[in-house]
């Protein structure tokens, strides 16, 4: 591990953060939650945090949440030095549960890709894919989103602290509206919302500002994606090209998510 | 609400104007106001403080999976139906505290419990609804004191429903998801309100079923009906009957569901099925909810919440072995039985109303009425001579 290592005595259990590839946002999600971030430092000792603080202390940490998913060579060997380090580890949010965006490079050309984007493209070194961490190393949890719910990764730290299981639902999006009664866009307005099929978690986010939801939390436990591209090619005039496009923009490479996509896409080329 | 009087109804007149007073009289008997309003393209209930934000000028268009409300600038207050909400959530609330605490030593101290609801005045109940208030109070043990003994009765409930004053609006024009008239709890309230209108054009016939009800109509601007106003609003309730959208046939439902357990249509059902959990979630009726835990990070305070669930979620059955229903087809097939049947054993009544809005509101547009004429279409055995279940004492 590098960095200025300064030795501290605490009782209180290590908590790291790390970033792969990945926006940063779901690091800014733990240190937004403005209201509770002392609770969090006084009940934790943030030993790794590169993006909050300087101040590195050195492994074991009793928790790690990593964000990022694992796109270079340099990424798929310190995956496994974080996982060595922690005793336990929680992804958070779509790229370190599912790939991320990154993850639509699995379907393409890397090497296509880079020539597009940069004007060295040799310099790079990248993997062909893009996966998610427990593609690689045992994840203890897996914190959906993206980014993740604030209130959500509380609610998994608290848990971890107390010895409870995280009241993190499975299933979906539809059931957060309704609580919050908010109007059915789907339904009352024809909008094309993967709601019936994305886990909840987000509060209903994309709904309660009256748009459709676009499935950042990914399929929910049991999702009939089938039965809800029925309804969206068919009455909703969607193609199979925007089944596709929806399914893949930001948990694409996760399971069923994935597999419901290759079915679009082969319609679409049929 | 006070005891209901089924014998005498006193009949009034109030003019569309008169319905400005009635809600300022609730107000100042400090009532909280809820009503049918326009919010985002959809009829809701929600707080209003004056008759302006009661929804008109809108008229609602319904099917399978599909809503739409529609702008008529000729349209009056309650010219629409039922929206994606029902009265339900002002009873029992989506997301209720039911308890906090903080450890002191080795003890649980109590820092609050449940909040106290508002004195609710519900106007523009739907019969559909009204009878599904009256089964939920089967549920939560509200009113009948057999029902209090055999179910566990909710204090928050209880409470609401005892300050509540119900005003029923009859339907004069029922949407094509509609089938209360099947399910015998509309278009025309029979009884357990407070006061119940039938909109006229001009104005509302407006009838008493308690004393709180006759005590808001002793302070309104109202006159007797002319023969001829009484007879219109009967003709337009019984003209809804004909135009109901739907048709349930309730005829032993218990022993179809029995004797269609492995019908295929249920693996057809499920085929469509996303156990999204929307029809639960919309459903008046519908009463179940989970309790969760959560700790502060700060201090060693926790707080106990009650959420509506629903049997459709794959993790709400979910025991040591796994989940009691694994399946969509299992699940899809339990609620149904149970709404429209095994309800029957359980509260002695339907939990369905015929409001349809497990129609209207599943995304996919899955219909319980048509899943009910595919098994009776399909039987082998003519049960029509059979006592009905109720009436065999199975009634646990």
């Amino acid at each position: 591990m590098s960095g200025i290592t300064i030795p501290v005595q605490t009782d209180k259990p290590k908590l790291a953060v790390y970033k792969f590839s990945s926006c940063d946002g779901c690091q800014l999600t733990l240190l937004n939650l403005e209201d509770h971030i002392l609770d969090i430092a006084g009940a934790v000792e943030i030993s790794f945090f590169l993006e909050a603080r300087r101040r590195v202390l050195p492994p074991p940490y009793d928790i790690g949440l990593i964000e990022g998913s694992i796109s270079t060579p340099e990424e798929e060997e310190r995956v496994h030095q974080v996982r060595r380090d922690c005793k336990y580890l929680i992804a958070i949010g779509a790229c370190a549960t599912s790939g991320g965006i990154q993850s639509l490079r699995n379907w393409a050309n890397v090497k296509e890709y880079a020539d597009l984007v940069y004007p060295s493209p040799e310099y790079l070194k990248t993997l062909e894919t893009s996966t998610p961490v427990a593609a690689h190393v045992f994840v203890d949890f897996e914190l959906r989103g993206c980014p993740i719910n604030g209130d959500q990764l509380l609610e998994v730290i608290s848990a971890l602290l107390a010895g409870r299981k995280p009241n993190i639902p499975s299933y979906s999006v539809c059931m957060e509206c309704k609580r919050k009664g908010l109007p059915c866009v789907l339904v009352s307005k024809g909008e094309p919302c993967l709601g019936p099929i994305t886990q909840a978690g987000c509060d209903a986010l994309c709904p309660g500002c009256s748009r459709a939801c676009y499935g950042c939390f990914g399929p929910m436990g049991q999702p009939n994606i089938n039965a809800l591209g029925g309804k969206l090619t068919g009455e909703l005039k969607q193609s199979n090209r925007d089944m596709k496009r929806m399914l893949r923009t930001f948990n694409g490479y996760l399971e069923p998510f994935k597999q419901a996509s290759d079915y679009y896409e082969r319609l679409e080329k049929e | 609400m006070t005891g209901v009087d089924q014998g005498v109804q006193d009949v009034w007149f109030l003019s569309m104007q008169g319905l400005g007073h009635m809600v300022s009289t609730l107000r100042d008997k400090m009532y909280t106001v809820v009503a049918p309003t326009a919010r985002d393209g959809v009829i809701t209930f929600a707080e209003i403080d004056s008759v302006d934000q009661i929804a008109a000028g809108v008229r609602d268009e319904m099917g399978p999976g599909k809503y739409r409300l529609i702008d008529d600038p000729l349209s009056r207050p309650f010219n629409y139906v039922v929206g994606q909400d029902s009265p339900k959530r002002f009873f029992f609330p989506p997301k209720l505290e039911l308890v906090s605490m903080h450890i002191e030593g080795k003890r649980f101290v109590l820092d609050s419990t449940a909040p106290k609801p508002p004195k609710l005045a519900i106007l523009g109940v739907r019969p559909c609804d009204l009878a599904a208030i009256h089964v939920q109070d089967r549920v939560f043990g509200y009113g009948d004191q057999a029902t209090a003994e055999r179910c566990e009765t909710d204090s928050y409930y209880n409470l609401a429903r005892k300050q509540s004053l119900l005003i029923a609006v009859n339907c004069t024009q029922p949407s094509s998801t509609c089938f209360c008239d099947s399910m015998g709890t509309g278009p025309r309230a029979k009884q357990g309100f407070d006061l119940s209108m039938t909109e006229l054009g001009g104005g509302f016939i407006l009838r008493a079923g308690s004393d709180d009800g006759r005590a808001i109509v002793s302070e309104l601007p109202v006159r007797e009906p002319s023969p001829s106003e009484v007879e219109l609003g009967q003709l337009k309730i019984d003209q809804a009957i004909e135009r109901m959208g739907r048709h349930l046939d309730t005829d032993h439902l218990m022993e179809l569901f029995d004797e269609q357990i492995d019908h295929p249509s249920w693996d057809e059902v499920a085929k469509r099925c996303m156990s999204c959990s929307n029809c639960t979630m919309v459903c008046p009726t519908c009463f179940c909810s989970t309790v969760s835990d959560s700790n502060d990070l700060a201090t060693d305070a926790a707080t106990r919440t009650r959420h509506w669930e629903s049997c459709f979620t794959h993790q709400f059955s979910y025991t040591t072995a796994g989940p009691v229903r694994g399946s969509t087809r299992a699940r899809y097939r339990h609620w149904m039985r149970h709404k429209l049947g095994t309800w029957w054993h359980q509260f002695d009544s339907s939990g369905c109303v015929g409001c349809g809005r497990c129609i209207t509101w599943c995304p996919v547009g899955i219909d319980i009425t048509e899943q009910a004429h595919r098994l009776r279409h399909d039987r082998n055995t003519d049960h029509s001579q059979d006592e009905p279940i109720r009436e065999r004492g199975l009634m646990v």
